[in-house]
């Protein structure tokens, strides 16, 4: 009997722990096995090359360039997010008529699914019709619609700048309930006493509200960071990461391997598997998580 | 380290303790501001969204001029969507969310249960285990999942409920865990004192009571395999457009040389307007399930 109770939890987690070997631990074993694989890009095995794939991937040109964008892309997009975030959640967390409403607004981007945002977004910047553009040409911005000026996808520098825009707009809503759901922990006596002290509502934010955001933000930013390195709907559909891969980061990058070079492909998966455990290490570790969040 | 934790209170609950009443009846000015703001942010957030039905009600030869609105209006593209098989895309996507939403529950709600109440060796490498699937995403093992489920030989859609299931497991068992563990278990214990028995306890009292929880879990899942892109470009490739998920079936009206836009933002419609009015309903308690795990 005692046997039994003691088997018991095994039988309620059984399904539970098959789920994740089959979907999330095997593939894991499969990816560091093929990372060592001559595999061309139908698939087919050609046999162990060894350590081949990852000097391939080292070697590549636009290796360090691709990782030096990832992180510009990572840090942008997640600190800009958690900064306007801040904001959002500050607005809305005021008592205003029809809250309701404008909050239904704020969660469409992350209900929908981020391949269609990103399509509308690359269709608002065509060079000729978009909206974006059109706009931009009645005010004045844009010259002339099908000029160079308006291929905003087709130069790097600005296609960068428009797809950093779209994944912060994407990630607002998240960010923002996850502050908002921080801002409802903290109990109004606080403020109170800030105000009894003479805090003005400025300073009693960066003294009384940020300090006790600190988890909720800590939290957000962690899974924003997880998000936005592996985004891939909205690279993917506005430029292909091109022109050349000027626009990839590293996740891209791997999924453009994958069409030639199954093998290479899964070593740079694997060295994109190290860098999040890296990173998450090292937030976990800077942050002082054990102490400010768990 | 991981300890239970009580639901998300609803958004706005408590808001009395967080703002300042007090002094905003006497600042009317304030409350305008703060209003004008809040509908002019929520404005910039639906506008994306509104310029798929503008574009989707364009009719085709107007797709050439430059204008912010059309001159003529149409219904047409909605009308001629479905001769492309995109209701066998429906179908699919459907049967991909509804497949994974029932995977994810039946294993998500015995574990979740087990692990809010009891104690035992191994819970909390169990916990941490659900936890690190949330850090990597489909995309980060995708060579690892094509070719494990290529070599399975299994029917795309088969693969894809798993893949799903896999990757929205964790939500649900966060989400669970955390209401199971706001049920006392005194409540379960005195019902079956009063003749109800361990699975009438549960049926009757435990499971009702969790419903926002199982229902927020079931319409998150649901949502996050509807959307899913990238697995479902990877296994679905070659199949013809119509068993293929409504995701990649809107790709395919991105041809070469040109793409039917007017179809894209109709069939985008269509895929999304549901899941928008799904994910209202959940609103205010996805964030507990998408953070309990790292907070705890």
């Amino acid at each position: 009997m005692l046997a039994l109770r003691r088997m018991a939890p095994a039988l309620w987690l059984g399904p539970a722990i098959a789920l994740i070997g089959v979907v999330v631990l095997w593939p894991v074993v499969v990816m560091v096995q093929s990372s060592f694989q001559q595999i061309g890009g139908e698939g087919f095995v050609a046999g162990y090359n060894g350590t081949t794939n990852y000097r391939n991937l080292f070697h590549e040109p636009d290796f360090v360039s691709v990782l030096l964008r990832t992180v510009v892309w990572v840090v942008v997009v997640v600190a800009l997010t958690v900064l306007i975030s801040l904001g959002l959640a500050q607005l809305f967390n005021q008592k205003f008529p029809g809250r309701q409403v404008t909050r239904w607004a704020l969660i469409i981007p992350w209900a929908a699914s981020v391949m269609m945002t990103a399509l509308i977004f690359k269709w608002a910047l065509d060079p000729n019709v978009g909206v974006i553009n059109v706009i931009l040409h009645h005010i004045g911005v844009v010259k002339h619609l099908g000029s160079d000026q308006a291929d905003w996808l087709g130069n790097p520098t600005s296609a960068l700048a428009w797809m950093m825009a779209v994944a912060i707009f994407v990630s607002l809503p998240f960010t923002t309930y996850a502050i908002l759901s921080g801002l409802q922990g903290i109990p109004g006596d606080v403020y109170e006493a800030a105000a009894i002290d003479g805090a003005t509502s400025w300073r009693s934010y960066l003294a009384v509200t940020l300090p006790l955001l600190r988890p909720a933000i800590l939290v957000a930013a962690l899974i924003n960071v997880i998000n936005v390195f592996n985004s891939f709907p909205i690279i993917w559909e506005m430029t292909r990461g091109g022109p050349g891969y000027e626009t990839s980061t590293s996740t891209i990058y791997m999924i453009d391997l994958k069409q030639g070079d199954v093998g290479q492909a899964a070593a740079m998966s694997v060295f994109n598997f190290m860098l999040v455990i890296v990173i998450v290490v090292v937030y976990l570790g800077t942050t002082r998580w054990k102490e400010q969040v768990g | 380290m991981i300890t239970t934790t009580k639901p998300a209170a609803p958004l706005g609950a408590r808001r009395r303790t967080t703002g300042r009443p007090a002094l905003r009846s006497r600042r009317p000015l304030r409350t305008w501001v703060i209003t004008v703001a809040a509908y002019v942010i929520a404005a910039i957030f639906l506008v994306p969204y509104l310029e798929m039905l503008i574009m989707a009600l364009r009719p085709n030869n107007e797709l050439g001029l430059a204008t912010i609105l059309p001159k003529h209006w149409t219904f047409s593209n909605f009308t001629t969507l479905w001769s492309s098989g995109l209701g066998g895309s429906i179908g699919t996507s459907l049967e991909i969310a509804a497949g994974a939403t029932v995977i994810v529950l039946l294993v998500a709600l015995p574990a979740a249960y087990c692990t809010a109440r009891r104690r035992f060796r191994g819970r909390g490498a169990f916990l941490l285990l659900v936890l690190s699937t949330q850090m990597f995403q489909p995309a980060a093992m995708l060579v690892g999942i094509q070719r494990e489920f290529t070599n399975f030989g299994l029917p795309p859609t088969l693969s894809l409920i798993i893949v799903n299931a896999g990757f929205n497991l964790a939500f649900a068992v966060w989400i669970l865990n955390a209401f199971f563990s706001s049920i006392p278990a005194e409540l379960e214990e005195a019902a079956m004192v009063d003749g109800l028995g361990r699975v009438g306890a549960l049926t009757r009292i435990t499971l009702p009571l969790a419903a926002p929880g199982i229902v927020t879990a079931l319409i998150f899942t649901f949502i996050a395999a509807w959307n899913e892109f990238l697995v479902a470009l990877t296994l679905s490739l070659g199949q013809s457009p119509s068993q293929q998920p409504l995701t990649v079936a809107i790709n395919n009206y991105i041809g070469e040389y040109s793409v039917d836009w007017g179809h894209l933002f109709a069939a985008g419609l269509v895929a999304t307007v549901p899941v928008i009015i799904l994910f209202a309903v959940i609103e205010r308690r996805v964030v507990s399930g998408l953070t309990a795990g790292a907070v705890k």
